[in-house]
């Protein structure tokens, strides 16, 4: 009989190898299901994984990591203080989209004025503030009416796909659009462009501040007291308070958190990668960073391994899907599975299987 | 006459330990049998074995001469064995009867189990409704539940694990009369505890575990406590003694204290006045659930209450928060160790971090001064002869004992003017409590208060200056401790509130 027996500490080994477990049980469970849908699995694995990095085209994708990893890191890193606390803002794609909507509206509202220095600024300004925003009304919800925070910060994501549709129809229409929905291209505005830092690098300010974002949130947790209220409350809520931590300001912290660099997440894709406000302007960023958070151990430096992993699958998805007529569906199905897998094999952390003789 | 249970070479080994080491032993039919023994000494695990919760590696018993190796806990109990256990597992929102059915295989219809219950109850002399829901009875109701729950398997041998930890001592009194006529009725008793009075005013004979073996069986109506303590300590203990210290001014003042219950099942807390002066020990004694909890939350910080109602020196602090009071000098230690005054799954720094950040400036700016917290937990360590490889391990992997020294040792290191500790041996063995009892004591000769919260009469009887009892989220008016007699301590346990009768 297999039994799980707890362990006193922790595996320091497991912590590490559950990642890179549940990223193989992934390749291995996936090739099956391709192979199923009458793929060779290993060429299928090759295209994904390894065609974005390696292959002749490689010179295009790579870039690509950065524009598809940026916003996941911004993103994780900010959901990743919520979870370690106990606090599961699930609506991160909601406070994406509210963030760009803020942004490009302000970019958009100054228009055709030349004046980068003024225009820029204020407008990651307003993506911040909208993303908070967004993220605050579970937050007041849940402190002042006890409210769960995952369903009403999920149910937003809807409301925000509304109102981003909308918006791509009403107010923010290119009016020298013929009529088409979606805004003016803001990446064709210099003073609101979020434009490439280095030629062909695809390093945009997105990426800039996801760099900036680890930094902070690896300092914050090692070194500053708030990340150590952060984890203390995710771990023992009865000691943080005992701590001193105040419960409520916390919640309203950590979903603030969330909602702002989530918001920039989405400021930064509107006025660079994406270009404009359109009715399906949102690809799932908010939802595949709950899994970046998750797959990098809510720790930055794993965050931004995990980030670059999932933008790998998605730029190999995309390539799957022209060269292989793989489904888009099948991509998604293989991120899904990458949790799946982590959440199960995660039991290893704090439990050994033992093998026992069945009882008398 | 031959045995009832005889235990022959029982051993059980687990990973790291050798919980039994070829146990022998002997129970007689309608013999009250004390198992003594201090935590860790293997008491539980050979109690399990019998019960059939665990199954011993090697080793052969024999109930009234048939072997005996029950599988699991039904087989026990359908040969006749039945035990109480330390926790109940009861559900609060059903009643005595709906309870009871829920143990049983094949429960008979309500009424004739409340007819049963009655029965019984009356018989033995414990009163119980069996109407009545149970989260509305106190744990010594709770605990009348068990036992009859398990008379009537009509059980020929009845384990009971620590039955008194949660009565008071008329409910002691009730308890042990039903214990004697159980035994004069031929129901052997095996009576788990490490209170040697009790054992020795209830048991006729006593096995004395010590490291997983036996190393004494002995009458304890004939040997004195203190001969068993050392039996079961394997030296000599020590006992805290006291410097004589002056009493100092009032440091803290409660005037009229009420706070709300925190939740469904918590205590409200009213009109609660009380000093304590520096040099002093204030006992506050009571059967839990009685509001010590809600009491040193409202201490610590952790609820506030209206301005006016707790002054600390010259300074009223009923409003300010946790950290806020420590830095004024007022620390406190929570009951519960796992999850509250420490976080299990961190390591020794980051818990004497918790609440050392405040008195022992562990940070600046913000930032965390880990190279100081990581000082700060080895000099807890040191002190406190907390046994662990080093502060980076996680506190669950401590004893609770060892922990329990790590938390108390991290307050009293911070120099307090004022200390509440909740419970501060629970759970804890012999000598570290008596370590921590003396670190109690030493705290006040150098001029601290001390507010000690306990259930256990016999440590409060021995630290305490003043005594009083909350009952019911009442305090009674303190009374100097020394000369107190058990009927007395009783009464104010129950809260009579005949304070003119308590005076000595």
């Amino acid at each position: 009989m297999i039994t799980l027996e707890k362990r006193p500490e922790p595996s320091q080994f497991w912590v590490f190898a559950t990642p890179l477990l549940s990223v193989l049980l992934t390749m291995v469970v996936g090739g099956m299901l391709f192979a199923a849908l009458g793929q060779n699995p290993f060429v299928a694995m090759r295209t994904i994984f390894l065609d974005p990095l390696f292959s002749e085209f490689s010179w295009f994708y790579r870039p690509q990591l950065f524009i598809k990893g940026a916003p996941l890191v911004l993103i994780a890193i900010g959901l990743s203080f919520g979870f370690r606390a106990g606090v599961w803002n699930i609506g991160a794609e909601g406070q994406y989209i509210i963030g760009a909507i803020c942004g490009a509206a302000v970019g958009l509202a100054f228009y055709p004025m030349e004046a980068r220095w003024l225009i820029f600024p204020l407008m990651v300004l307003a993506g911040a503030l909208g993303g908070w925003a967004w993220a605050m009304i579970p937050g007041i919800l849940r402190t002042r009416f006890g409210t769960n925070e995952i369903l009403v910060s999920l149910m937003l994501v809807y409301v925000a796909e509304q109102l981003l549709a909308s918006m791509a129809l009403g107010p923010l229409r290119n009016p020298d659009g013929m009529g088409f929905p979606g805004s003016r291209n803001l990446s064709q505005y210099p003073s609101a462009a979020n434009l490439e830092l280095i030629q062909e690098s695809a390093m945009h300010w997105g990426v800039v501040a996801a760099f900036i974002a680890v930094i902070f949130a690896y300092v914050a947790l090692a070194r500053h007291l708030f990340g150590f209220h952060v984890r203390l409350a995710g771990q023992a809520p009865r000691a943080a308070n005992f701590a001193g931590v105040n419960p409520n300001r916390l919640i309203l912290i950590c979903l603030g958190l969330s909602g702002t660099l989530a918001g920039l997440a989405g400021m930064f894709e509107v006025s660079g990668p994406a270009g404009q406000i359109s009715i399906d302007f949102n690809v799932g960023y908010g939802f595949t960073a709950i899994i970046v958070a998750f797959l990098g151990r809510l720790h930055p430096i794993g965050i931004l391994l995990a980030a670059g992993l999932m933008a790998l699958t998605y730029i190999g998805g995309e390539i799957a899907q022209s060269n292989l007529g793989l489904p888009g569906a099948a991509i998604q199905l293989l991120q899904g599975m990458l949790l799946f897998f982590l959440l199960a094999v995660d039991v290893l952390t704090n439990y050994r299987i033992t093998w026992q003789r069945g009882r008398a | 006459m031959s045995a009832l249970l005889k235990i022959d070479g029982l051993t059980k080994a687990y990973p790291a330990v050798i919980a039994n080491n070829n146990i022998s032993f002997d129970i007689q039919q309608g013999e009250i049998h004390a198992l003594l023994g201090e935590n860790g000494a293997g008491k539980s695990t050979l109690v399990k074995a019998i019960y059939g919760l665990v199954k011993p590696d090697t080793g052969i018993m024999h109930l009234n001469d048939a072997p005996f190796a029950p599988a699991e806990p039904r087989v026990a109990r359908s040969a006749g064995v039945a035990m109480v256990f330390q926790h109940f597992s009861l559900f609060d929102a059903l009643s005595v009867a709906e309870n009871i059915a829920l143990g049983m295989e094949r429960p008979p219809p309500q009424h004739k189990i409340a007819q049963q219950v009655r029965v019984v109850s009356n018989r033995y002399g414990l009163p119980l409704d069996p109407d009545r829901i149970v989260g509305d009875l106190s744990a010594g109701e709770r605990q009348r539940v068990e036992i009859i729950r398990c008379l009537l398997q009509d059980p020929k041998l009845l384990i009971m694990d620590e039955p008194t930890s949660v009565l008071t001592p008329q409910e002691v009194g009730i308890l042990f009369k039903t214990l004697r006529k159980l035994s004069q009725e031929g129901t052997a008793i095996l009576y788990i505890s490490h209170k040697l009075e009790e054992i020795r005013e209830l048991c006729e004979t006593a096995t004395i575990l010590r490291g997983g073996e036996v190393v004494a069986t002995c009458d304890p109506r004939t040997t004195s406590a203190g001969e068993m303590a050392e039996m079961m300590v394997g030296r000599v203990l020590h006992v805290p003694e006291r410097a004589a210290g002056d009493v100092g001014p009032v440091v803290l003042s409660l005037k009229n204290m009420s706070a709300p219950a925190p939740n469904a099942f918590g205590t409200a807390l009213s009109d609660i006045t009380f000093d304590v002066k520096a040099g002093e020990i204030l006992g506050i004694g009571g059967v839990a659930g009685n509001g010590q909890d809600e009491l040193v939350a409202a201490l610590s910080g952790e609820v506030t209450v209206p301005a006016g109602m707790i002054q600390l020196k010259h300074d009223d602090i009923g409003r300010l928060g946790v950290n806020a009071r420590r830095k004024m000098g007022l620390l406190a230690a929570p009951e519960e160790r796992m999850g509250h005054a420490a976080a299990p799954d961190m390591s020794l720094t980051e818990n004497a971090l918790m609440t050392g950040l405040a008195r022992k400036r562990l940070s600046h700016r913000g930032f965390l001064r880990w190279p100081a917290a990581r000082a700060f937990a080895k000099d807890v360590i040191q002190a406190f002869d907390v046994r662990t490889p080093g502060p980076a391990n996680m506190a669950r992997s401590l004893s609770g004992g060892n922990l329990q020294k790590f938390v108390i040792g991290r307050e009293i290191l911070q120099a307090p003017d004022v200390f509440v500790v909740n419970q501060p041996t629970w759970g804890v063995d012999a000598s570290a409590a008596a370590a921590i009892r003396q670190a109690l004591l030493d705290l006040t000769a150098k001029g601290a208060a001390v507010v000690c919260i306990s259930q256990d009469l016999d440590e409060l009887m021995e630290i305490s200056d003043r005594f009083c009892a909350l009952n019911g989220g009442q305090l009674s008016e303190p009374v100097a401790a020394q000369g107190l007699s058990v009927e007395q301590i009783g009464l104010m346990l129950g809260g009579a509130q005949q304070m003119d009768d308590a005076h000595v």
